[in-house]
């Protein structure tokens, strides 16, 4: 495939969106103007609105390049130490993330290990595991903040516990699938090799399990992004992309909320990129069909 | 060791009863065989006569119910347990993220041996099946005749002296099918392994057999043991002799006698 034939199709779906995002701006800014007007007692035409919608300074819905301008001047031209930086506040969110997501991973393996090897585990533990998700994240997140703080605990660990908490789940439900993928024959052969069951583990289930455990990756860290984002919201809004949009919010800052946004969703095609990176080249080394 | 005579397969009455959830399914019942040190047995007989319940449970992969089995003079576990067979299976079951050489090393390395017995090891069991020079390919770069042969050196790797094979050209073509059978023969006759080998085929048994054993199903039973009268040394055009046609024809008569009516 040519860059062209890759990129067009792309382009085009980009051009589509931008155009339909400013026709949508021009549309939601418009009664702002309309009544501004009125309230001066003069009228005011179509094409002497349009140019205005695009430059409000609160306004419903920012035109693109307001954002682009926001984040440029936000990221670019502030110090990334600055508190107005989102370089630094994508940082704050960015080690919860990472945090959540490790503690996350280390926690769905283990228990995806014990789910596999252990009957009574696997009886007892798998319906915990999935009642766990079916409560709302945004009622369990101030919960978890609050009783933290109560006991001392404060800062980075409480946000990553509840990208943890997010995060766990496709690992543990990926992982159990995985260590159990191998086929009847080549447990067989363990058993002719009189193997241990670590042997077992370390030589069948492991290496058995790797495409399954990149593809519960690749959930995870987007999860866990949203996870540390949530728990940046009843923190009282000190810093982290949470933070930035919960302050937006408060005082009308639709600029900085939608930049917050492009970051956080930056961020997270990053990191997937990363995780399905690793994935690839894990597989190329386990000497997967290219 | 036990001397040269002794069985390293004996089984006295042995059965074995499934329980499923339509009733009992009896896979074997009364199987009375000795394989000899050095014997190549083939189990020859129909789908659900047994013949891959029996080697699975010489392998300890199955219990038996009813009578008795020694493998190397022991229970099949405490075989299992000293690693003395090595199990070729239907597929090739070759771990697709290891290399070839990696695939042969994997009971070398599950027993304990150095890395450097390991190379030679691999070294010689791939010279063993024709495969020197595909150590580093991965599974899937190899045809599935390659890779039989491939799970064949896995099997021959540790020092087991016996081998039990499981249709393992089954899934392969009449041509390639040919050759390995050639090959077979000639590794069992350089490296002197007991051999007990399941086929669904004629010529193939009373090509590489020492022994074959007639079964039949519904119950799996031993219908006919015969002794080849073939000579060790056995070229491909054995196949088209009046002794080799003779046994053939004896062996085809005991699979038609073990049919049912109903079929």
């Amino acid at each position: 495939m040519t860059m062209r034939e890759k990129f067009l199709p792309v382009l085009s779906i980009v051009l589509a969106i931008v155009a339909i995002w400013y026709v949508a701006a021009v549309y939601l800014n418009a009664p702002f103007e309309r009544d501004t007007a009125a309230r001066a007692g003069t009228t005011i035409t179509f094409s002497e609105i349009v140019p205005k919608t695009m430059f409000q300074e609160r306004p419903v819905l920012p035109a693109p390049h307001q954002v682009i301008a926001e984040i440029w001047d936000t990221t670019v031209n502030k110090p990334i130490t600055s508190k107005r930086s989102l370089v630094y506040h994508a940082w704050i969110t960015l080690s919860a993330t990472l945090v959540g997501f490790g503690i996350g991973t280390v926690l769905g393996i283990l228990l995806a290990i014990g789910i596999v090897h252990n009957r009574a585990m696997d009886r007892s533990l798998m319906p915990w595991v999935i009642a766990s998700q079916t409560i709302p994240i945004l009622a369990i997140a101030p919960m978890i903040i609050v009783v933290l703080n109560a006991i001392g605990i404060s800062g980075l660990l409480p946000k990553a516990l509840i990208s943890t908490y997010l995060s766990f789940f496709p690992i543990v439900v990926g992982m159990v699938k995985g260590l159990r993928s191998p086929e009847q024959i080549q447990l067989d052969l363990m058993h002719t090799y009189n193997a241990s069951s670590a042997q077992t583990f370390w030589k069948l289930r492991w290496p058995a399990s790797m495409p399954y455990l990149f593809t519960s990756l690749k959930v995870a860290i987007a999860i866990s992004l949203v996870g540390a984002i949530v728990g940046e919201l009843p923190t009282g809004a000190v810093a982290g992309l949470g933070a930035r949009l919960l302050a937006g919010s408060y005082y009308g800052q639709t600029v900085q909320i939608w930049s917050a946004l492009f970051m956080a969703a930056a961020l997270a095609a990053v990191l997937v990129v990363i995780v399905g990176a690793a994935h690839t080249a894990v597989l190329k080394r386990m000497g997967a069909r290219p | 060791m036990t001397s040269n005579l002794a069985s390293v397969v004996s089984a006295r009455d042995l059965g074995l009863t499934f329980e499923t959830g339509d009733g009992p399914v009896t896979a074997l019942t009364g199987v009375n065989l000795d394989v000899k040190k050095g014997d190549f047995v083939s189990f020859i007989g129909p789908s659900g006569c047994g013949k891959t319940t029996f080697l699975r449970v010489i392998a300890d992969l199955e219990k038996p119910t009813a009578g008795s089995i020694t493998v190397n003079g022991t229970t099949p576990e405490s075989a299992r347990e000293n690693r003395s067979y090595g199990y070729v299976f239907q597929a090739a079951a070759l771990y697709p993220w290891r290399t070839i050489e990696k695939n042969i090393a994997l009971p070398l390395e599950i027993m304990g041996y150095s890395k450097a017995e390991q190379q030679a090891r691999i070294a010689r069991t791939l010279d063993l099946v024709n495969l020197s020079g595909f150590g580093k390919k991965f599974p899937w770069q190899l045809s599935g005749g390659m890779q039989q042969r491939a799970s064949i050196a896995r099997a021959l790797a540790f020092d087991a002296d016996l081998l039990l094979m499981d249709e393992p050209f089954g899934a392969l073509d009449e041509i390639v099918r040919d050759h390995l059978n050639e090959q077979l023969l000639e590794l069992w006759d350089r490296t002197n392994k007991t051999i007990c080998f399941v086929t669904h085929s004629i010529p193939e048994a009373v090509y590489l057999s020492t022994k074959i054993v007639v079964m039949s199903p519904r119950p799996g039973r031993v219908t006919d043991i015969i002794e080849s009268t073939l000579p060790r040394e056995r070229p491909l055009d054995i196949r088209e002799t009046p002794e080799f046609l003779e046994i053939a024809s004896r062996v085809r008569d005991g699979l038609r006698a073990g049919h049912s009516y109903d079929e």
